[in-house]
C-alpha cells in the first residue's frame, strides 16, 4: 500500500439508496441520482459541499445514470420509467425540457460523446440507442441489438465518436459509424465470466477497464490494423485483447470502475463496501501490463458502493456513492 | 396463481417446533447475534404461490441450508423448489430476498440462491437474484409487490 484516502465530507440529502455521481466536466459540481427519483447538484462554496439544486418531477422511477454533458451545459439522466431526461440551464436553472422515450424497459445508462454530438443509452431491453443533437433536437440516429440481454452501461471513447457497452450477457462491445452512417459494432470484448457492470476507457481511448459480477476488474488493449506487435486484425477494425486481469482483490461484485484520464489511477466500487485504487507500475509492459493495488479503503461506505469518479480537473479527489444514501468526497494522495 | 397447479400434489414436511427462549434471550445486558434458526423463523412461514402452505411445510427452507458470519455481515440462504421446472422458483428467491431485506439490519449482505442440483435453470435464476439492479427494478413493479408481500404475510 502506497496511498491514502482521506475523506473530506459525506453529503447527506438522498432518501434511499444512491446510484450514481458524474463531476461536471470542470470539476466544480457533482450531480447524483437516485432510488428517490431526485437528481442533486452539488457545489463547494467556503471549502464544504452542499446541495446547490434539487432536480424533481423529470421521472416516474428510479434515477439509475446522470451524466453531464462536455460543455456543461445539459445534464441526461437515464430512468428505470424507460425514459431519458435531458436538463438545460437555459432559463438560469435546470429544466427538463426534453424527454427521450422509446426503451421497452428500464434504462441503465447514459453518456454524452465528447463531441456533444451524441448522446447513448441502453436499456434491460437488450438495445443500445444512439441519438443525435443538433440545436436542442434529438433524433434517433440508430437502434443496436447486438447483445443478448441487459445492457447496463455505455460509455464514449474520450476523444473519437466511438461507444462502448457492457452487459448481463457477460460481453462488451464496441460500436463505430461506418461508411453508409450506420452504427456497427466493430468488436465484441468476451473474457469475464458474468455481468460486466461498467468500464472506462483510459486518456488515449485505446485502453479500457471493465468490472464485472465475477469479482474481478480487467484491462483491454485496442490493436489497430497494421499494429506493431503483430496482432492479427479483421475487416480493417481493431481487435481488442485483454492483457490484464486483476483477480483476488473484490470479495463481491464491483459496481463501478474509472480511470482518471490524467494521474492515469484506476478506482473501484464494490459490493464490499470498499474503494481501491489500483496504479500501473512503473515497470510495465505495454503488452502485458501490470498493476498494483496502491490503497483499499476498507468500510468506505456502511453498504454497496454503487459508483465512483475521479475529478477531471482536482486531480485525487474522488466521488462515491452508496446504497447507503450517502455521496462522499473523498481525497487520494501518496 | 394460474389457473393450473405445476406441482399438483406435493410433498409434505413436519414443522420445527417453536424456537425454546432461553434465560439469557430475556437479558437485555446479553449481546444476542443472529443465528441460523433465527433467520429460518424470518423466512418459514412465507407462503407458498402456488399453494396454501409455507415454505417450511414444502421443504422449500430449511434451517441446515441457511448459512451466517454475523462479524462478517453475510447471510446465505439456499432454497429448494418443490419440483425442477418450477417457474415460481424466481419468484419465491425474491420473496425470500425481499423479507430478509426488510427484516434483517442494512449491514447484512444476503444471498439467495437455488440449492445445487435442485433446478433446470438454476444459473440464470440465480445470476436474476443477485443482480440487485435487476431486484430493485422488479420491487418498483406494483403487480409483483403485492404477490411478493401476499407471499410474505405470514398467516395468523
Amino acid at each position: 500500500m502506497l496511498g491514502t484516502l482521506e475523506l473530506k465530507q459525506a453529503l447527506t440529502g438522498h432518501k434511499g439508496r444512491v446510484w450514481n455521481v458524474c463531476w461536471h466536466p470542470k470539476g466544480h459540481s457533482v450531480a447524483s441520482c437516485g432510488e428517490d427519483k431526485t437528481i442533486r447538484i452539488w457545489v463547494n462554496e467556503g471549502g464544504k459541499w452542499f446541495t446547490k439544486t434539487i432536480l424533481v418531477e423529470g421521472h416516474q422511477r428510479t434515477v439509475r445514470e446522470v451524466s453531464w454533458s462536455p460543455c456543461g451545459n445539459y445534464i441526461a439522466s437515464a430512468s428505470f420509467d424507460a425514459t431519458t431526461a435531458v436538463w438545460d440551464k437555459k432559463s438560469g436553472q435546470f429544466e427538463c425540457n426534453v424527454t427521450l422515450e422509446g426503451h421497452e424497459h428500464e434504462v441503465k445508462s447514459v453518456s454524452w460523446s465528447q463531441s456533444g454530438h451524441y448522446l447513448a443509452t441502453c436499456s434491460r431491453d437488450k438495445s443500445v440507442w444512439i441519438w443525435e443533437t443538433t440545436e436542442d433536437e434529438y433524433e434517433c440516429a440508430s437502434v443496436i441489438s447486438c447483445h443478448t440481454q441487459d445492457v447496463k452501461k455505455v460509455k464514449w471513447h474520450p476523444h473519437e465518436d466511438t461507444l462502448a457497452s457492457a452487459s448481463y450477457d457477460s460481453t462488451v462491445k464496441i460500436f463505430k459509424e461506418d461508411a453508409y452512417s450506420d452504427w456497427v459494432c466493430t468488436a465484441t470484448l468476451s473474457s469475464h465470466t458474468s455481468t460486466v457492470w461498467s468500464l472506462s476507457f483510459d486518456s488515449t481511448g485505446s485502453r479500457l477497464v471493465t468490472c464485472s459480477d465475477d469479482m474481478t476488474v480487467k484491462i483491454w488493449q485496442e490493436y489497430k490494423p497494421g499494429n506493431e506487435a503483430g496482432i492479427a486484425t479483421e475487416n480493417n477494425e481493431s481487435t481488442w485483447k485483454c492483457c490484464c486481469t486483476l483477480s483476488g482483490y473484490h470479495s463481491r461484485p464491483i459496481y463501478d470502475v474509472d480511470w482518471c484520464k490524467t494521474t492515469g489511477l484506476i478506482a473501484t466500487a464494490c459490493g464490499d463496501d470498499i474503494i481501491r485504487i489500483f496504479r500501473e507500475d512503473s515497470t510495465s509492459d505495454p503488452n502485458q501490463p501490470s498493476f498494483s493495488m496502491v490503497c483499499a479503503m476498507d468500510d468506505a461506505h456502511t453498504q454497496d458502493v454503487n459508483s465512483v469518479q475521479w475529478n477531471p480537473v482536482n486531480h485525487g479527489q474522488l466521488v462515491s456513492a452508496s446504497d447507503d444514501g450517502l455521496v462522499k468526497i473523498w481525497f487520494y494522495s501518496e | 396463481m394460474g389457473e393450473q397447479l405445476e406441482n399438483v400434489n406435493p410433498k409434505l414436511y413436519k414443522k420445527v417446533d417453536d424456537r425454546q427462549i432461553t434465560a439469557n434471550d430475556e437479558d437485555e445486558d446479553i449481546v444476542d447475534e443472529f443465528d441460523s434458526r433465527e433467520i429460518f423463523d424470518l423466512i418459514r412461514n412465507i407462503n407458498d404461490p402456488e399453494h396454501p402452505l409455507t415454505l417450511e411445510e414444502l421443504n422449500v427452507v430449511e434451517q441446515s441450508l441457511i448459512e451466517i458470519d454475523n462479524k462478517r455481515n453475510k447471510v446465505n440462504v439456499k432454497f429448494t423448489p418443490t419440483i425442477p421446472h418450477c417457474s415460481m422458483a424466481t419468484l419465491i428467491g425474491l420473496s425470500i430476498r425481499v423479507q430478509l431485506l426488510r427484516a434483517l439490519p442494512s449491514r447484512f449482505k444476503v444471498n439467495v440462491e437455488i440449492a445445487p442440483g435442485t433446478h433446470a435453470s438454476e444459473t440464470a435464476v440465480n445470476k436474476q437474484l443477485a443482480d440487485k439492479e435487476r431486484v430493485a427494478a422488479a420491487l418498483e413493479n406494483n403487480h409483483l409487490i403485492e404477490v411478493i408481500n401476499q407471499c410474505i404475510a405470514a398467516k395468523m
